[in-house]
């Protein structure tokens, strides 16, 4: 990679704008295309078989009167997928999720699924599969599923990271510990403690789009998908390992995406459709109902997590401690380790130390949800901190300036931190009129601070000029929140043209080189940086093709305002070429001119947050109403201001669902209840007020145009703001999420009995 | 040289340290010398291992150069949403 990708603090002509996005006409009058709009002749309907026991061997499946129906092409079990995984655990666990094999571990686990001509025919043959099942004991909470009674999940697993190499199998795959300093003498110092331990249930993303896909495996062995996804690059890769492809010969087409948030990410359905067309030799079309998104793909965790701050009067943390249970699912997971890595990143402490714990339960495999593990560990951190500044006498925004990470902090994490937002956004929280508009009767006002690491990775962009002088953008990062139009902006900035000149493009996993997923915050600060070189590596090219037009030397061409111009007073009578001119002439000076970049963007730069929430609860119902919600976040430079605003609003909306309703619940047998929107409630818009939104632009060093990632961060913070604000409302500490009505009305009745 | 401090679970594998020195000019060179003297790292550094130089987090690039005197501190690769 020949690229600096150094902070220039360079003027913007382009961006920090706020054009129309170039998917909004098709998407507004439903001309987009989505995982399920796409259609191949010949079609079938596929159609999935899914465990109704939560735990329970597969002893026999029996598909032969299923196959032996009119109209079914195909018919799949685990034996059509076998195990190619060579060794690698993880991929074995996308295997074994995507079809189970000895055992099913979940309500939903898919254990069969057919191809037919017709949606009916299928259903009929999935009633036709004779599946024996040994149901074997289960466990779905996070806590029961630590204890040694619990039933065991797979007991291959033996905890990673105890100092003493475990004898007897655990739920518990793996410990991990966090920290500096010395707790016990940090806690010695302290004045106060505040010691708590909270709990937060199973959420699901809640994408309005359910996975969906359409496959089509060809006699000669190659294949394409057309899929619902955050990274094409990647599902081919997974897919073409587990059917034994060669992955040049797998061609995927991301489709427009209706919402993914981390949940799409992972292959669940593709691999399943692709196996089904290869054996059926005919096109399928797999997309997923909504009781089988919420049942089989992958929710976040479950959490029970415990708290002990300490301070001295002076409002100091003197020491700060964490242990976090998270639920994986039925497969091995990182989740309470990422949890433990981000619980305390917003503050600066002596002596720190945080544990995790991931465990395993019979739910579906835990998949990321947005800044995944860390809205929890907030949630609960911010809650002791809230507390503790209240038991000191303290402003909680004042507290927490106090003890913010800044520049030269070493993070509990374990690095020394560079230049950071946490004390900005506090400062501008302070100084918002939102802190200081008066509140009613049984309102409250919470705030809290959060943060996430924000990632890049492998990018691949390329820039082509056409004959007309405009210009096509192929990317390779599905564009999930507008990051389309971010790029057009920054190909213009560099380019030195209009936006509208600019036509962006997600290409398919055939047309550009490898990239991976849009998750970790790094869909525009990646491929930006990738379409900077690329726009910088045509400027080259159009600066040669003009040096030819003029005849003279290429050194005496420089690029300025989407014009190649001759410089030195020999060249004063030349007149500038646009690019334009230089596009219609390049047939005569070397044919097509592109630029193309493949890079790894690294560096992606720390995110803070901090939001204000005020609510109101009735006391006799224990309902709630969120009233006013503000969110403050660090945006390193805001491409285009109003996307920006998206992910901060969509993050706090989504953050407002999980914090007040939105739960997985389970029955005895270990059976989901409420698989459907109606019983799993998301906010919907006259649950929620205008979200109000500041953008704070603190360059990263380690970008061009100082950008970090934006789309994560933002719902870190808000189970902790709107806890703070219901407690205060209520009088009550609130220490389990979702506080839905029952919970926050049994909490004031526990407070009045007590 | 470099000093190079390990989180917890991978300290536990290099023999109890939490703190391992290493003459390296890149995260390359580093990750190779690592598997060299710590066999048991080599799993992990194929599973992914991000190196945070001076608080910034490199989970690719591994031709980034170590500068002397810089605090280096290796950490799992993780994912985002």
């Amino acid at each position: 990679m020949n690229f600096d990708p150094r902070y220039s603090g360079r003027n913007f002509t382009s961006v920090g704008t706020r054009p129309i996005r170039p998917d909004g006409v098709d998407k507004v009058t439903g001309r987009a295309r989505y995982g399920a709009d796409f259609n191949m002749a010949g079609q079938l309907v596929g159609r999935v078989l899914r465990s109704p026991h939560a735990h329970a061997t597969i002893r026999k499946i029996d598909t032969s009167k299923a196959e032996k129906l009119a109209g079914v092409k195909a018919v799949i079990t685990a034996a059509d997928l076998p195990d190619l995984t060579d060794g690698d655990a993880a991929m074995y666990d996308i295997l074994d999720n995507c079809m189970a094999r000895k055992k099913a571990l979940y309500d939903g686990h898919a254990v069969a699924a057919v191809a037919a001509v017709d949606a009916r025919t299928a259903r009929q043959a999935l009633k036709l599969i004779e599946v024996d099942y040994e149901v074997l004991p289960h466990v779905t909470d996070v806590d029961e599923a630590m204890k040694h009674s619990a039933p065991l999940i797979n007991d291959a697993i033996f905890t990673e990271g105890l100092e003493q190499k475990p004898v007897k199998p655990s739920n518990v795959t793996k410990r991990t510990q966090y920290g500096h300093g010395d707790i016990h003498e940090g806690f010695g110092q302290a004045d106060f403690v505040v010691e708590r331990s909270f709990k937060t249930e199973q959420t699901h993303q809640g994408y309005i789009e359910p996975h969906a896909c359409v496959a089509n495996v060809s006699s000669d062995g190659t294949a394409d998908l057309w899929v619902c996804t955050q990274g094409h690059f990647v599902y081919r890769q997974h897919c073409a390992q587990l059917l034994g492809m060669e992955a040049s010969k797998l061609r995927v087409t991301s489709s427009e995406i209706g919402g993914g948030f981390g949940g799409k990410t992972h292959v669940w359905a593709e691999p399943v459709a692709l196996a089904l067309s290869r054996k059926a030799g005919r096109p399928v079309k797999l997309v997923m109902t909504r009781d089988e998104v919420f049942r089989a793909s992958g929710p976040t965790s479950a959490t029970s997590i415990d708290v002990r701050i300490g301070a001295r009067k002076d409002g100091t943390i003197t020491a700060a401690e964490a242990t976090l249970r998270y639920s994986c699912g039925p497969y091995a997971g990182t989740w309470a380790e990422i949890g433990a890595m981000t619980a305390f990143a917003c503050y600066k402490l002596e002596n720190v130390r945080t544990v995790g714990y991931e465990v395993l339960v019979n739910r579906p495999k835990t998949a990321a949800y947005r800044a995944p593990s860390a809205p929890m560990a907030a949630f609960a951190v911010e809650s002791a901190v809230d507390e503790l500044a209240k038991e000191i006498g303290m402003d909680p925004v004042e507290f927490r300036i106090r003890n913010a990470a800044q520049e030269g902090t070493r993070s509990s994490y374990g690095p020394v931190y560079g230049p950071i937002g946490i004390g900005p956004t506090l400062e501008a929280v302070k100084n918002h009129p939102h802190m200081k508009a008066p509140l009613g009767k049984n309102q409250g006002r919470g705030m809290a601070c959060g943060f996430w690491f924000n990632f890049g990775g492998q990018t691949c962009t390329d820039l082509n000029i056409g004959m007309d002088g405009s210009v096509s953008l192929a990317v390779g990062t599905v564009d999930v929140g507008g990051s389309r139009a971010s790029l057009s902006l920054v190909a213009a900035e560099e380019l030195g043209i209009p936006y509208e000149q600019i036509k962006a493009v997600v290409a398919d996993t055939s047309s550009l080189g490898y990239n991976d997923m849009t998750d970790g915050s790094r869909g525009t600060f990646s491929s930006s940086m990738a379409t900077i070189s690329a726009a910088r590596n045509a400027i080259k090219v159009l600066r040669e093709r003009a040096a030819q037009m003029w005849d003279i030397p290429v050194d005496d061409v420089v690029w300025e305002k989407g014009h190649a111009i001759a410089k030195g007073e020999k060249y004063d009578n030349l007149a500038a070429l646009s690019l334009k001119e230089i596009a219609a002439a390049s047939g005569k000076t070397g044919g097509p001119i592109a630029g193309h970049s493949e890079l790894v963007a690294d560096g992606a730069g720390v995110s803070f947050a901090t939001h204000i929430c005020d609510i109101e609860v009735d006391p006799e119902t224990g309902s709630t109403r969120v009233l006013r919600y503000t969110v403050v976040q660090d945006a390193g430079k805001a491409v285009h201001p109003t996307y920006v605003e998206g992910q901060y609003q969509g993050g706090a909306a989504q953050g407002i669902g999980w914090a007040l309703n939105e739960e997985y619940i389970y029955g005895k047998d270990g059976r989901l209840q409420n698989p459907g929107f109606l019983d799993y409630r998301i906010p919907v818009c006259s649950d929620l007020p205008m979200i109000d939104t500041q953008i704070l632009e603190i360059p990263n060093p380690n970008h061009p145009y100082g950008v970090r990632g934006v789309g994560e961060t933002s719902i870190v913070p808000p189970l902790a703001a709107i806890a703070n604000a219901v407690s205060n409302a209520a009088g009550v500490r609130m220490t389990h999420i979702p506080m839905s009505p029952p919970r926050i009305l049994a909490a004031i009745e526990a407070e009045r009995g007590g | 040289m470099v000093e190079v401090t390990l989180w917890g679970s991978l300290g536990a594998i290099a023999g109890g340290k939490s703190k391992v020195e290493i003459e390296a000019k890149d995260i390359r060179e580093l990750f190779r010398k690592l598997a060299e003297q710590y066999p048991g790292l080599e799993p992990y550094i194929d599973r992914g291992i991000a190196v945070a130089i001076d608080g910034t987090i490199y989970r690719d690039t591994w031709s980034k150069e170590l500068p002397e005197g810089a605090e280096i501190f290796l950490l799992p690769r993780l994912a985002g949403g």
